[in-house]
């Protein structure tokens, strides 16, 4: 008893074909989609690289740049075969194979959704990163002079305005790391001295952030240095005051900006494979019309299509028994070789 | 003697009319680009009528959307006659309207490029616009409490951040206006009360700027505070510091941007008039080689084409000497009222 079988005739074998045919393009292009929202994510996370301390895995977008181009492969060649098979003498060529795309198709499908998976999952590994990155960023911020670092500066500042974020977690994060180059610090200065002093590890901590955590959203002029010393500015509490600075961390900023892209790309790869899903089911109707067709000289004649030729249940036991088959064959030839390799 | 004459055959008629035909078409997504030009450009104003006192003059977006529409519509139209040009009963109800719509089309090319050198000279009252309205931005700067004014500030300090400059020339702008709101100065402590009282408008001045001047390439923190007091801050010298704060103006900034705008509009604008002015070519050839079959019954006769029927000198005097008949035939009209006035 054959899965789900529909009968067909000239005329809808033909609108099948053609309505194949045109959805095998859509799936090209949106094989070329995927292609470029690979590239996009992969030029994204290098702008940043700076942010993950250039340690970030590029495994996502080299996955989605791969299966955007088998996609467009695969679905180039799909598109001509149902260009074909309305001509018996081309489609004859192309019979043979059909079985093996098919196949193809179905492992290409799976490959999909590992991306998508890999997609929604791979969110915590950038978490992870940027949380490392923005920690050695804030620590780095300082060395200048430093080759190789010397542009960090310039990097977490534009972060910062750009994403609307201060610090790791929040502001305070900068009360911890001395942010000031010692090449601007006098330290002859008393009160240099004393700060630094005062610290185990001699370093001079203020409480106060770059002006790139400045909000400009508030209605005075922004309060960067001695944030927890109300008396230090007129008018000023720190508990209430909330459009001084921003309020939100950069990791998490970072993070909701990269999760809500890697999410967008994980759905619309799920979309694809519901797609593929629907060529392969149509391409399985369409060979099995073609190959059924009770007077394979005359065009008209009626046909029968299905997709599997038997039922589930029954499809499923064969290949069972055919992968038992082979793994009994294989032990077989192996077991014989070694028994005549012993007795030689 | 004809200007440029050209003969023709059937087969040349085809290929004209076919190539003034895709011409059409390109020039309609011309005009649509002019439109869309037009739109962006009165959008990018309207983003940043703050800094220009909200009366900056719209004339310009407005004529290129005007322009844009009737390219479009006279294009469609045009393509429509080359159409049905070859179709010789179709080709019979144009004839008439041909001429005029030639001289139409002519005068609108005169239009398009007076357009295209207003582009090019916009520039100049954008200027005193410019400067006018940053001046008062930056008088308003404190004036968050104001309503109508109270988001000068942000806006003022975002636009600083992304054209990257810094005051009207430069940052010694800052220095004349009081940028502190009177609600953040404590009127009770002796240094703002001395600050007040040494200028004559009782303006709160200091030689600071706002933190939206930083420049975050600095390899130091920025310096806002005491600019000009070198010995407020650790090796620094106002005069050899080139990082610290923006070094370019707003005006030159905004300007620059505005002005590269408008230079491409204006070239754009160009390019479309020689493209009206071809296909203007074009269709007075397909009109004249229609014209002159020599065998009106058989379409597959020759036939001439010609840009001016007779040479330039002729056409111009012939022009003049109608322009004159029509001025005598106004005598005329004035002759007889004059004797319909003796007569009653």
């Amino acid at each position: 008893m054959p899965f789900m079988p529909v009968k067909f005739n000239l005329p809808k074998r033909v609108k099948l074909a053609q309505g194949l045919w045109m959805l095998y393009w859509f799936s090209v292009i949106v094989g070329i989609l995927i292609f470029s929202l690979g590239i996009f994510f992969k030029i994204e996370l290098r702008k940043r690289s700076e942010m993950m301390d250039n340690n970030e895995s590029h495994l996502v977008p080299n996955l989605l740049i791969l299966m955007g181009m088998l996609a467009c492969g695969i679905n180039t060649f799909g598109g001509k075969v149902c260009h074909d098979c309305l001509d018996p003498i081309k489609f004859t060529k192309w019979k043979p194979m059909l079985k093996m795309y098919l196949l193809l198709c179905c492992g290409f499908s799976m490959l999909l959704l590992l991306t998508a998976l890999l997609c929604i999952l791979m969110q915590f590994a950038v978490y992870l990163t940027l949380a490392e990155g923005l920690k050695n960023g804030i620590k780095f911020y300082k060395d200048t002079d430093t080759p190789g670092r010397c542009f960090m500066k310039r990097a977490l500042d534009l972060t910062q305005i750009e994403f609307r974020c201060c610090g790791n977690n929040n502001f305070r994060d900068w009360f911890e790391v001395q942010w000031i180059s010692n090449r601007y610090l006098d330290m002859s200065n008393d009160e240099v001295k004393d700060r630094v002093l005062s610290n185990v590890e001699g370093k001079y901590l203020m409480d106060s952030v770059p002006f790139s955590c400045c909000n400009p959203g508030s209605s005075r002029p922004c309060i960067q240095h001695h944030l927890t010393n109300n008396s230090a500015h007129y008018d000023y509490d720190l508990r209430t005051e909330e459009l001084n600075i921003w309020m939100r961390g950069c990791r998490e900023a970072l993070f909701s900006y990269y999760s809500s892209m890697m999410n967008s790309i994980g759905a619309l790869v799920f979309a694809t494979i519901i797609l593929e899903l629907a060529d392969m089911a149509g391409l399985k109707y369409l060979s099995t019309a073609l190959e059924t067709m009770v007077d394979p000289e005359n065009p008209e004649c009626e046909s029968k299509g299905w997709l599997l030729e038997k039922g589930i249940k029954e499809t499923f036991t064969e290949l069972l028994a055919k992968l038992k088959m082979l793994g009994k064959k294989t032990n077989q030839v192996e077991e014989g070789r070694d028994a005549t390799v012993d007795t030689t | 003697m004809a200007l440029m004459l050209i003969k023709f055959d059937l087969k040349k008629r085809v290929k004209l009319a076919q190539t003034v035909w895709f011409m059409y078409w390109f020039a309609v997504m011309a005009g649509v680009l002019v439109f869309s030009m037009g739109l962006f450009f009165k959008i990018e104003l309207r983003k940043r009528s703050e800094f220009m006192d909200n009366n900056e003059s719209h004339f310009l977006p407005n004529l290129l959307i005007l322009m844009g529409l009737i390219t479009c519509v006279t294009n469609a139209f045009g393509g429509k006659i080359c159409y049905d040009s070859l179709d010789p009963s179709k080709f019979a109800k144009w004839k008439p309207m041909l001429k005029n719509f030639l001289v139409s089309c002519m005068c609108f090319n005169s239009l398009l490029l007076m357009t295209a050198l207003l582009c090019f000279l916009m520039r100049i009252p954008l200027q005193f616009t410019l400067t006018e309205g940053l001046k008062n931005g930056m008088r308003y700067y404190k004036d968050t409490d104001t309503p109508g004014r109270c988001y000068m500030k942000r806006t003022l300090d975002l636009m600083q951040i992304e054209f990257r400059c810094c005051g009207n020339d430069n940052y010694r702008d800052w220095f004349e206006f009081q940028w502190v709101s009177n609600r953040y100065l404590d009127f009770s402590s002796k240094e703002v009360k001395d600050r007040i009282g040494s200028n004559v408008d009782g303006q709160y001045l200091m030689d600071a700027v706002p933190f939206s001047c930083c420049n975050p390439s600095s390899p130091r923190p920025c310096i806002q505070y005491q600019m000009t007091n070198n010995s407020a801050h650790y090796s620094y010298d106002h005069h050899t510091e080139d990082l610290n704060v923006w070094k370019r103006g707003c005006r030159d900034a905004l300007l620059s941007y505005y002005g590269s705008m408008m230079n491409t509009i204006g070239a754009l604008v160009v390019l479309v008039t020689i493209l009206e002015v071809a296909v203007i070519i074009g269709l007075q050839y397909i009109h004249s080689s229609l014209s002159t079959l020599a065998n009106p019954e058989d379409p597959e006769s020759e036939s001439e084409g010609w840009i001016l029927e007779k040479t330039v000198k002729e056409t111009f005097t012939d022009i003049m000497a109608k322009m004159k008949a029509m001025g005598k035939g106004s005598k005329v009209e004035e002759g007889g009222e004059a004797v319909v006035a003796t007569v009653s």
